[in-house]
């Protein structure tokens, strides 16, 4: 009973602390989920972000299933997704109703310009930390630069960056195998 | 009978769109095309808010349109048939990869995917950052880069550097939205 309260408490926490997509979520991730609670490991986090983003549905929402999972089968999944989506149910539920023009106020554009800001620098660092997790050979490297690039200049969609990174894993895996038999 | 069609048309926005909230937009304006809920002006302010608030953004752009469709039980049943397939699947796709985890064809596979991952996650944050700079547009007339948003990103990633195992995430995104309400970014 307390875990599963505690499950829904650390994603409502992970929920209420990010602003944007599921990006801006993995530093808060890092702190939450790593490194206090130990729920899972960085190397997991990138495999669910990786299949979070080829799978239906919101990534945010996809990773948090994932880990509930890990920790509470079937019911965690739904706990931890519960936790994540609840601030937003409050917090926009409070504003549609009474705060319409929340949006056009200066000070909130001027405030959001600034998380943008706080935001690079936190992913920046995520990436710096998930580095050493997830690029570990001079064939990680050549798969995180070709991600990267056709991602962030090509504008190739995520779901084909997934697809063909897994069977060039296959296919590294295969070769190496084959390699080492003589 | 109008709540039906909205879990339905939620579900299967949740089920359609692949790759992060913004994916999300094109059923939505589809939605708004479709049925008298909310209009496609309605939800260009919707994204503003849910960009501004906190949450993952699709999720935040699924409670306000249910929400401007039928109140708040439209806010509830629109986010609840919004995620529904995602934790169906993934409940799904992390059973199996429980079970097979040791197998040589997964390990192979993540072995591909971790590095795609970051450089996912890092494609994203050059995104933000080109946004964060204001190099498409933003700028000062005749900058080119907000010198302003460069110098308070410069700020925070040293502070990070010596305080950031002690220092939240959250702090940084509070001192990040107190310097652009000071210095008006």
């Amino acid at each position: 009973m307390l875990d599963c309260l505690t499950l829904i408490w650390t994603f409502f926490k992970v929920g209420i602390l990010t602003f944007g997509g599921g990006y801006a979520m993995l530093p808060m991730l890092q702190r939450e989920i790593v490194e206090k609670k130990g729920w899972a490991t960085e190397e997991e986090l990138l495999s669910y972000y990786a299949i979070g983003q080829c799978t239906p549905g919101v990534i945010a929402v996809n990773t948090a299933t994932f880990i509930g999972a890990k920790q509470k089968g079937a019911l965690g999944g739904f706990l931890a997704t519960f936790g994540i989506v609840l601030p937003s149910l409050m917090i926009i539920t409070v504003i549609a109703a009474l705060l319409r023009s929340f949006a056009e106020y200066a000070a909130v554009q001027h405030a959001l310009a600034g998380i943008r800001v706080a935001v690079v620098v936190l992913v920046a660092f995520s990436v710096w930390k998930l580095m050493r997790a997830g690029v570990k050979d001079g064939f990680g490297w050549c798969v995180f630069l070709l991600a990267f690039l056709v991602s962030a200049f090509l504008g190739l969609s995520p779901v084909v960056v997934v697809v063909v990174s897994a069977l060039l894993g296959l296919l590294a895996g295969t070769l190496r195998e084959r390699r080492a038999k003589p | 009978m109008k709540l039906l069609i909205m879990c339905l048309e939620f579900f299967k926005t949740g089920l359609l769109s692949v790759g992060g909230g913004l994916a999300t937009l094109p059923f939505l304006f589809q939605m708004a095309d479709k049925y008298p809920w909310f209009s496609r002006a309605e939800l260009s302010d919707m994204i503003a808010v849910s960009e501004s608030t906190p949450g993952p953004m699709g999720v935040n752009m699924a409670t306000y349109a249910g929400y401007a469709a039928a109140g708040v039980p439209g806010a509830v049943l629109a986010t609840f048939s919004l995620v529904l397939p995602s934790i169906l699947v993934i409940l799904l796709v992390s059973r199996f990869l429980r079970r097979f985890q040791d197998s040589n064809l997964v390990q192979r596979v993540l072995q591909g995917l971790r590095p795609a991952s970051v450089g996912l996650i890092a494609a994203a944050g050059w995104g933000i950052l080109k946004l964060a700079l204001r190099w498409d547009g933003g700028a000062a007339p005749g900058m080119w880069i907000s010198w302003k948003a460069l110098g308070t990103g410069a700020m925070l990633a040293i502070l990070y550097y010596f305080c950031g195992k002690k220092l939240h995430p959250i702090c940084f995104v509070a001192l990040g939205a107190a310097a652009g309400l000071v210095m008006g970014l």
